[in-house]
């Protein structure tokens, strides 16, 4: 995978991943044109679309669109489900998610996409070992936060 | 009072100060702004505050504030200044800074940056943390952005945790492997120990990322390839076992087992089977297990059929196995889901020269796809349906596909109708079907027919004498009751009218018509407000033709004729007082000028190598490429185009009549080109002087509009001049009486004007002028530079015969060493066949040059892409490269 964008049905980017090297125009240009192409697609049209040397993946989420640049030789059905598997971690981890809970926590939605995805491929196949390794590093962290309000109050 | 409030309020501002908002609280500001302006000045303020802090190497909050400057990165702002924050919160021992560090550094970093020396020390000593959360943001952190240097620095840390105890770890720093071996593939040898172990993984995570860099692995190398011919059996029963195993709800999708892992067990599989058939016959069994056995109701399901599909056609399967997986596709395309469809059609594209028959056995529910909702299945199923026609099927296909242009998207029309024109060239069963076949695919696209598809109708109708009644009887009925809509419709009808008016008249034609009502449907397309001026300079053609064939209405043509002397549109306007001059002054050699036009089949025979090649030619699909060779010809003479030379050549005289015209101390050159050109058509030849000097009349070299008496042996000839050019360059000789093309307007006029009066003389100047560079310079096809980096230098020239593509390669020396052992491979996508010709040499001394030719078939015209592979020694050691050309230009498969 190439690419992995987030975007509101407004044409709002939420979420962007990139696994390739590009100058931050180019992103952004390249974003742009993915939103707006995807955007005008109707609904009764394939989720895959032929652009530049690469294929595009895409499904809508509620308000959501979840789109994946992939290679020519890439299987574009299991993307979708790559793509499904992302959604359902997301919606385990805030319970029914929303694009708000994204917005929001967007920094957690990108730790997330780590745990199932380096470098653009899947590394991860069992849902429960994902969340697992997210809840182990949530707690580290909250127990950092801890020991901070501790030492602040001179407790430690 | 007030002054007790300040200080109040100062205060506590002052205690506030220490805390910057929330990162929550940012985000709510921003999205509470009801303007962009209101945004940026929000975003604005944050910013300069961040900054401040950043400068103030405030570390308490450094955390926060990066977090909240990439929301702001993501909206668009810039946030490159948060890069060095990034950095130190990596190297801040906290988990929660280096999360959100590793964080910053994907999303602001990439391998561009010079600021990656400092990360590759903080990755470093991350990968060697004892937290394995730690380690494993690094590892992902390097996944998504290693660059060759880093890769180089860190290979060998990756290299330890790959042999990890731990499979959170292992699983990461195999794809981090993959990374590398991208960026620097000889560090590839490194990891090939510890491959061996990830295959006899439980852990499915360890399995697929294992799985993953071995693939790549053996699609970098030949040698690795081979090494890994022996794990086949291991794949084979992981496979097994995936989808013999009971239900395991950790890997479970939908009932199926651990579709990820499949697939690329799958895909590895169809690598390792390519082209071995020991290899292939181990894996014929689970494939079809696989086939048989996968639930296809759901996407989790089919993505792996698909994924089997493709498998089974790359490698030797058995043929059975084969009918099997494309039995797959079809059942894909009966499918509600329409990616479904969508991906069986693109397979089946891909597969249908391999296997026609089996692929032939699905055409109804192909053909069914014609009439899809979905845009791009309709233009998958057109592409298909049309490598699908053959003499068998031509009658059924082109019948539905006659269907499906008529109700066809505009963008849709036109391809369509090209190819169309070209499959009933091929299979066309009879004559009489073909003609009827171009005329309802005139009829069906509309305006939307490209000119290739009325040249090519009006030739066919010109060359079957027996069917020249039949054609001009079923177009006068088209006319007949045309609404004058669709432009190409009447140009036809026009055309052949014009030449063959007297068969509908005389009864041949199976339709009684009177000369009036000819006259009036003409003056209905010529005083039309909806005919293009195009379709008017057939119809007034066309109808000064008719003036030879009819009887009783010649006045009234001389009327309609004369009538266009003074019409807005110069050409019309010329060519109305060109031919009223024919009625009056020059009225005794009207009708041999008129004479019908000689058929064009000798051009169809001659035309290019052997059978039906010509035709595609003239059908000019390739923009024009009569035009192209003519020019390649110019440009070097020795060109080997041997093949049609003789026919190249007349083209090239007429072209260079016209530039002799142009360049009147080159009258030389005129002279030689001229003789074989007239002489070869034996019209009376006109003097070679007097033409070379009403060229330079007509262009203005010299004054004197008025024709001295010289240009009266020219101007009885403005139809023999082009005929003359005609009857040497076939396309030429289409538009020169049609006048569709630039280059032919040219011609026409040459001819004529000394007739016309001096005005028009000077408007049409311009446009020759602009004409002749225009049309000279186009190149044939643009050549590209394949390769430029680590002093070599590829340039690739092309030249296209059929469906085969001559790659001319220059490899050019462009550094200071001495070069040897210089090889270049290729590999093309799997419809097309390569042949690499022997390099003159293998050696370059600085730069010096070795040239070396590659064919590419392309029967499927499918866009060119290639992988190439490029070594070479120099100063004693291997230089190696590999690359894509995708920037081929589209004019090689258009």
């Amino acid at each position: 995978m190439q690419f992995m964008l987030l975007f509101s049905r407004q044409g709002k980017l939420r979420l962007q991943k990139w696994y390739e090297a590009h100058p931050d125009k180019l992103k952004k240009k390249i974003t742009r044109e993915l939103i707006s192409t995807i955007l005008a697609r109707k609904p009764k049209m394939s989720s895959f679309l032929e652009w530049r040397d690469l294929k595009i993946v895409y499904k809508r989420y509620a308000s959501l669109y979840f789109c994946c640049a992939i290679e020519q030789q890439d299987n574009e059905l299991l993307t979708l489900e790559v793509i499904h598997r992302y959604v359902e971690l997301l919606d385990k981890y805030f319970g029914s998610v929303c694009e708000l809970d994204i917005i929001f926590n967007f920094e957690k939605a990108y730790f997330m996409l780590d745990e199932l995805m380096v470098g653009g491929e899947v590394c991860e196949t069992s849902k429960k070992n994902v969340l697992k390794a997210i809840a182990a590093q949530d707690l580290l962290q909250e127990d950092e936060i801890v020991e901070m309000a501790l030492r602040d109050m001179g407790l430690i | 009072m007030s002054s007790i409030k300040q200080v109040i309020n100062d205060a506590v501002e002052k205690v506030r100060q220490p805390n910057p908002i929330r990162l929550r609280d940012l985000i709510r500001q921003i999205r509470s702004a009801k303007t962009a302006a209101e945004e940026r000045a929000v975003v604005n303020r944050e910013c300069a505050y961040i900054r401040l802090t950043f400068r103030e190497e405030d570390s308490v909050w450094r955390c926060r504030n990066v977090a909240k400057l990439l929301y702001i990165h993501m909206l668009g702002y810039p946030a490159h200044f948060g890069q060095m924050e990034c950095l130190k919160l990596i190297a801040s021992p906290r988990f929660t800074d280096k999360r959100i560090g590793y964080l910053g550094a994907m999303l602001l970093l990439d391998e561009r940056q010079d600021v990656h020396l400092l990360i590759t020390n903080s990755l470093k000593n991350d990968l060697n943390s004892s937290t394995q959360f730690v380690q494993g943001l690094a590892l992902c952190t390097l996944g998504a952005i290693a660059s060759p240097e880093m890769s180089r620095d860190l290979a060998g840390e990756v290299e330890r945790l790959l042999k990890s105890s731990n499979a959170y770890i292992r699983k990461k720093a195999a794809v981090c492997a993959l990374r590398i071996i991208l960026k620097v593939p000889e560090l590839m040898e490194m990891f090939l120990p510890a491959t061996r172990s990830l295959l006899s993984e439980k852990n499915h995570g360890v399995l697929i990322t294992g799985v993953t860099l071995i693939t790549e692995m053996c699609l970098q190398s030949p040698d690795m390839l081979a090494h890994f011919k022996k794990i086949v059996p291991n794949l084979v029963r992981i496979l097994k076992n995936l989808i013999m195993a009971g239900y395991s709800p950790e890997h479970d999708v939908q009932g199926v087992s651990d579709p990820f892992l499949q697939v690329k067990i799958l895909k590895l599989l169809r690598i390792l089977g390519c082209g071995d058939s020991d290899a292939s016959e181990t894996m014929n069994d689970i494939l079809a297990q696989v086939a048989t056995n996968t639930e296809s109701s759901k996407n989790v399901g089919n993505a792996i059929l698909y994924e089997t599909v493709l498998s089974i056609m790359d490698i030797k399967s058995e043929s059975g196995l084969r009918v099997l997986a494309i039995n797959i596709l079809g059942r894909f395309l009966l499918n509600a889901d329409k990616n479904i469809r969508y991906v069986a059609l693109n397979t089946l594209l891909r597969v249908v020269h391999a296997d026609n028959s089996a692929v032939q056995r699905h055409r109804s529910t192909i053909l069914e796809c014609l009439k899809d909702a979905d845009i791009s299945i309709r233009k998958r199923a057109m592409e298909l349906c049309f490598a699908l026609i053959n003499g068998n099927n031509i009658r059924t296909m082109m019948k539905e596909l006659l269907t499906f242009l008529e109700n066809a998207e505009p963008e849709f029309k036109a391809t369509c109708s090209s190819k169309c024109v070209l499959a009933a060239e091929k299979y066309s069963p009879n004559v009489r079907w073909h003609i009827d076949t171009l005329l309802k695919v005139v009829e069906a696209a509309g305006n939307h027919v490209p000119d290739d598809v009325v040249s090519s109708t009006i030739q066919l109708i010109s060359e079957t004498r027996a069917e020249q009644a039949y054609a001009v009887g079923e177009l006068w009925r088209h006319l007949s009751v045309a609404q004058l809509e669709f432009q190409p419709m009447i140009q036809v009808s026009t055309w052949c009218i014009g030449e063959f008016g007297d068969l509908l008249l005389n009864g041949q034609a199976d339709v009684t018509v009177e000369e009036t009502q000819i006259i009036e449907i003409y003056q209905k397309i010529l005083w039309s407000s909806q005919c293009s001026i195009t379709t008017k300079e057939y119809a007034l053609t066309s109808l000064m033709k008719l003036s030879a064939r009819l009887n009783q209405e010649v006045g009234s043509i001389q009327q309609v004729v004369s009538a266009f002397g003074s019409h807005l549109n110069i050409e019309l306007q010329q060519r109305g007082i060109e031919y009223s001059q024919l009625f009056t002054r020059h009225n005794h050699m009207r009708g041999p000028l008129l004479e019908r036009m000689p058929p064009f089949e000798g051009v169809r025979g001659s035309g290019t190598e052997g059978e039906k090649g010509g035709v595609a030619i003239t059908n000019g699909l390739d923009n024009s490429p009569d035009n192209q060779s003519l020019l390649n010809d110019l440009s070097s003479p020795n060109n080997n185009n041997n093949i049609n030379s003789t026919h190249e050549n007349n083209e090239s005289n007429a072209l260079l009549l016209l530039l002799g015209g142009i360049e009147p101390g080159e009258g030389d050159t005129v002279q030689a080109s001229t003789s074989p050109a007239t002489s070869t058509t034996n019209t009376t030849p006109a003097p070679r002087s007097t033409v070379n000097a009403d060229i330079l009349d007509l262009l203005g070299l010299e004054p004197g509009p008025t024709a001295p008496s010289s240009t009266t042996t020219t101007s009885t000839s403005p139809a023999q001049l082009s005929h003359t050019n005609n009857s040497s360059s076939p396309a030429l000789l289409l538009d020169g009486l049609l006048n569709n093309t630039p280059s032919t307007t040219t011609t026409t006029t040459t001819g004529i004007a000394p007739l016309s009066t001096p005005t028009a003389n000077s408007t049409t100047l311009p446009t020759n002028n602009f004409i002749i560079p225009q049309s000279l310079s186009q190149p044939s096809v643009p050549g590209i530079v394949a390769y430029d980096k680590n002093g070599m230098k590829l340039d690739m020239t092309f030249e296209v015969h059929d469906s085969v593509t001559t790659i001319n390669m220059l490899a050019t020396n462009t550094s200071l060493a001495q070069v040897t052992d210089f090889l270049f491979q290729a590999a093309v996508p799997k419809s097309l066949q390569l042949q690499m010709m022997t390099p003159s040499s293998t050696s370059m001394a600085p730069s010096a040059t070795l040239t070396q030719v590659i064919k590419v078939n392309n029967p499927s015209k499918v866009p060119l892409r290639m992988r190439m592979r490029l070594s070479w020694q120099a100063n004693g050691s291997v230089v190696q490269d590999q690359g894509e050309i995708s920037h081929f230009p589209p004019a090689l498969w258009q």
